[in-house]
């Protein structure tokens, strides 16, 4: 779905709609107040070298072994603009439906050791990617304001003094291997609701990232970041201040911040406070918001064009070239995954395989005659740990999904041959179920130990028949036992149904 | 009153290609005259005696291997101490940047190297290129060695009194809004500023970005000529830079200029002294005498090119001087914490025109105040450029003073920065359009000092520009 919108987005060469206002639902009010959310979120593009140097985007290295006049801001050291990071910063742009435009490149000046030139190159009044939008289950449409290329700073870390920040500690190091690494910022538009819906674009942003290639998104290495702008306001009035905050490095921590911060804002209005604008800090471990600037001391960027540089005017043949090579993207994926399995393309099952890039080897399977239901439930739960690409030929799977389907075997049997299958990386299922002594039985010999249970335990039987659900256990219990585990669950109990029934 | 040789560029490489003259010889000869007048002088930082001897031998050895030597063959060069050299102290004339030694190369100075060049050394400037004067540097003014109660003019001063001493073949400066043309004429010399993009600019310590450029500083316009074919064209890592190749300009100088039309500026700025608008008047006489046609055209916003730029280049300035910060390189005045130690580096570092400006650009870009200063400046940048694209429909070339008056007597304007802004009046506006002009010695005037003749060209126009620059100077 979201790929057949961005092409007719695009072709048109008319920005995508702005959604419809957005409006909580009665039930997603807080004390009747509407939560409005909007978030800026930085990830660092997936490129060889930096956005204006050829030195290596690495995570993880030795500090400062990646670094060169250009990221260090020597005298005299020009940037050059890496034509993947664009590339890369385009795709993102047009899987969220963005309008791809001619743009410039600012520069946003503050002093901070960690940031070389004192000044950082960011995209200001003419980003490269605006008026998109993320779809969310539910088909929820929260818009895209702009998704915009910057470089990243150095990275300080400050020793002795108190809470690792530079004022009161006893030295700092900087680490530049981080300094000139491209990111994208994504500021979405202030149309989310609820936590949820929060937590719900940030996971779908992340499964786009991935599905383009254009970043690795680990929240954890900070390689995808989150700015979450919060403030409340009654319905039909105008949006109340906002706050904005920072250091929220989960997709649970962006729902906790929320949260916590829609709480505390409704409670200082409705003891009569007034909002201030402010920067706050997000603090995991206490689960509370700090202050870390108000507005009057925000510090002014002086933001003017960055004369080292020339516009970028992307051109049409280009534009065109990267929207044609844009892989199938999570939702369109979801909703073919939901349509092959007969699954809801909001089931978790759907939703993990995609996210695992497995939804494609679900298909193969299918392809080659498995079952595509079961197929789906094999992965979800077997191939946590496999690779987009599993190592199980897709027939090996394909056959285990029939033993289960024809009643060759029980679930649970099948269960412990999908274990066995993904450690041995594929096998004959056939002749491992046979090694194993794993058959189906035949219903003369399932009845005969059904019968067998009934007559040993009378008590669990009346109840049973008086309609007592809890008192199957017992009796299906004591024939997995007697089968020794060969017997289906399922068929049990279907036969002591029909036994009750009868 | 110089007695140190004067060879020009194109012959030091002619005869040291061809075997008939040393590279050790020509060097030999400027270290003479630094050793003879650089105390009183004061053009270099810098004088890199050893490597120079080193790299004259070397291509004196090439030469008798009958190895290609390259274009500027034992050609000694003085670079402007803004001006990256692997290896070589690069200090802007600041106290912020003494010792420090670029890991790099400027591309100009790669090319320069390629082609046989010998550099001397790195000469004096007003810091960071803040100046019309060259007083405004750390370690002391340089004198005009024409007359050394004057100024060499500035900020390229050190380079322009170089060549002007004899202490070496060539110079080079860069102009942000006059920094090369401006010493030029002040010092007798030809200067070159280069259409914007022509000559790169990586490895040049920023000033102005969207202003600077490199250019030489020779004796004749031939020498000129050469020099911007050896340094011009495309660089791959100066995105402003032109993809084009370098222009062919020695091959124009024998045109002439029959036919061409030069144009006179009837609201030209006033404030010209008598002796240098009469120099101005024969030049056009002589233009015309050799078949050029003078036609009358307008620049009406020509006059309000200073204020622009002295509000565009200082707010680039303030964001391009911000890295020096104590923080990876150069001085550091340690404080008990990080803002007082910016504050105390910053304060020693630099001197009172690189403060004064960091001021005034940080004040034209501030939230509320952008719009009535630096928004507005980019407004008049732009009607300067309208100006100009209107009278080059008119002519060929324009011809104005390159500076107001002749040399300049030490102290005369330092008290009174509007006075020394004023010197640039007739070049700023080449820079704010981006534009190429050159400056070209003729004749002189007051207390028998140079007078240079300005011609400006529109972008890409360097090879009308050296045609008119070279009947000039045979007319001279």
């Amino acid at each position: 779905m979201n790929t057949s919108a961005s092409t007719s987005a695009g072709t048109s060469g008319e920005p995508a709609a702005n959604p419809p206002s957005v409006v909580a639902a009665a039930e997603q009010l807080i004390d009747g107040w509407e939560l409005v959310v909007g978030l800026e979120v930085h990830v660092e593009l997936a490129t060889k070298t930096k956005l204006f140097s050829a030195s290596a985007n690495r995570f993880g290295d030795e500090p400062n072994t990646h670094i060169d006049p250009v990221t260090l801001g020597l005298p005299g050291a020009l940037p050059v603009l890496n034509r993947q990071a664009v590339e890369l910063a385009m795709r993102l742009g047009l899987a969220l439906n963005c309008r791809v435009q001619p743009c410039t490149f600012h520069r946003k000046n503050y002093f901070y050791p960690d940031l070389p030139k004192a000044y950082q190159v960011s995209q200001y009044d003419q980003p490269l990617n605006v008026d998109g939008f993320l779809t969310l289950p539910g088909d929820v449409r929260i818009g895209i304001e702009r998704a915009h290329l910057e470089e990243d700073t150095g990275k300080s870390t400050h020793f002795g003094g108190t809470g690792g920040r530079i004022h009161g500690s006893d030295y700092s190091l900087i680490d530049f291997n981080r300094a000139g690494v491209p990111l994208v910022e994504i500021v979405s538009r202030p149309d989310i609701r609820t936590s949820e819906q929060a937590k719900q674009y940030v996971s779908e942003l992340r499964a786009i990232l991935l599905a383009v290639g254009a970043s690795d998104a680990k929240m954890e290495e900070g390689s995808m970041r989150c700015d979450v702008n919060v403030s409340v306001h009654k319905p039909g009035t105008p949006f109340g201040t906002r706050c904005e905050i920072k250091n929220v490095n989960s997709i649970r921590a962006v729902g906790r911040a929320i949260d916590y911060e829609a709480r505390r804002q409704i409670d200082i209005i409705t003891s009569g406070g007034a909002i201030k604008q402010q920067t706050l800090h997000w603090d995991d471990a206490a689960g509370r918001t700090n202050v870390l600037r108000t507005k009057e001391d925000a510090d002014d960027y002086r933001y003017f064009l960055e004369p080292d540089l020339v516009p970028l005017v992307p051109d049409a043949a280009w534009v065109e070239r990267v929207r044609a090579a844009l892989p199938p993207l999570p939702a369109a994926r979801r909703a073919s995954l939901a349509t092959l399995t007969g699954q809801s393309k909001e089931s978790e099952a759907v939703a993990v395989v995609v996210e695992r890039g497995q939804d494609a080897y679900v298909v193969e399977v299918a392809k080659v005659g498995g079952d595509a239901a079961r197929a789906l439930v094999y992965v979800q739960q077997g191939f946590a740990q496999e690779p987009a690409a599993p190592r199980v030929p897709a027939g090996d799977l394909a056959a285990l999904t029939l033993l289960e389907k024809n009643a060759k075997i029980t679930a649970t049997q099948a269960k412990t041959l999908l274990a066995d299958l993904v450690a041995a990386g594929g096998g004959d299922v056939i002749a491992m179920a046979k090694s194993k002594g794993f058959e189906a039985m035949d219903s003369g010999t399932l009845e005969a130990l059904v019968d067998a249970a009934i007559a040993a335990d009378p008590d669990a039987w009346a109840k049973f028949k008086a309609g007592e659900q809890k008192a199957m256990g017992a009796l299906v219990g004591a024939v997995m036992k007697s089968s020794k585990g060969k017997a289906d669950g399922k068929a049990v109990s279907a036969l002591l149904a029909a036994k009750a029934a009868e | 009153m110089s007695t140190a040789p004067r060879r020009s560029v194109v012959d030091v490489a002619a005869a040291v290609a061809g075997g008939t003259l040393t590279a050790t010889h020509v060097l030999e000869e400027n270290l003479a005259a630094i050793a003879a007048r650089e105390k009183e002088i004061h053009a270099f930082n810098l004088v890199t005696t050893e490597r120079a001897r080193e790299r004259a031998a070397r291509i004196d050895a090439d030469v008798k291997a009958g190895k290609n030597v390259g274009r500027l063959a034992g050609v000694t060069i003085a670079l402007k101490d803004n001006m990256c050299t692997r290896g070589v102290e690069t200090t802007c004339s600041s106290k912020i940047l003494a010792g420090w030694k670029p890991p790099y190369d400027a591309t100009v100075v790669r090319r320069l190297a390629d082609e046989g060049a010998v550099f001397v050394g790195k000469t004096n400037l007003d810091e960071f290129a803040m100046g019309s004067s060259t007083e405004n540097s750390a370690f002391g003014p340089t004198r005009n060695p024409l007359d050394t109660s004057r100024v060499p003019g500035g900020s390229s001063g050190g380079s322009a009194a170089a060549v002007a001493a004899g202490f070496a073949t060539a110079s080079f400066g860069s102009d942000t809004g006059g920094s090369i043309r401006q010493p030029a004429a002040l010092c007798g010399l030809v200067g070159v500023k280069p259409t914007y993009g022509t000559v790169s600019r990586q490895g040049l310590v920023a000033f102005g970005s969207s202003l600077d450029q490199i250019g030489p500083f020779s004796t004749t316009v031939a020498d000129a000529a050469l020099l911007m074919e050896v340094i011009a064209g495309h660089d791959p890592l100066d995105s402003t830079s032109i993809p084009q190749p370098a222009p062919s300009l020695v091959n124009v100088l024998a045109q002439g200029v029959s036919g061409m039309r030069i144009g006179r500026i009837t609201d030209m700025p006033e404030g010209s002294s008598p002796d240098v608008l009469a120099r101005l008047e024969a030049a056009f006489d002589a233009l015309r005498a050799a078949g050029a046609t003078i036609v009358d055209v307008t620049m009406p916003s020509m006059s309000y090119g200073l204020t622009a730029y002295y509000l565009v280049a200082p707010a680039e300035a303030s964001s391009n001087l911000a890295r020096f910060d104590g923080v990876r390189y150069g001085l550091r005045v340690d404080a008990q914490d990080l803002n007082a130690m910016y504050g105390a580096t910053r304060a020693a570092g630099f001197g009172d025109e690189v403060k004064r400006r960091i001021m005034l650009g940080t004040y034209a870009l501030s939230a509320g105040y952008y719009d009535a200063y630096y928004g507005k400046a980019l407004k008049v940048r732009r009607l300067i450029a309208d100006d100009f694209a209107k009278a080059y429909e008119k002519c060929d070339v324009m011809l104005t003073p390159t500076s107001p008056t002749v040399a300049f007597k030490f102290g005369d304007k330092t008290s009174n920065p509007l006075a020394m802004y004023l010197c640039d009046t007739f070049t700023i506006p080449t820079n704010l359009a981006g534009h190429a002009a050159m400056s070209v010695p003729f004749g002189t005037g007051e207390a028998g000092l140079p007078v240079g003749v300005q011609v400006l060209a529109p972008a890409l126009g360097e090879a009308a520009m050296f045609r008119v620059a070279a009947e000039l100077e045979r007319a001279s």
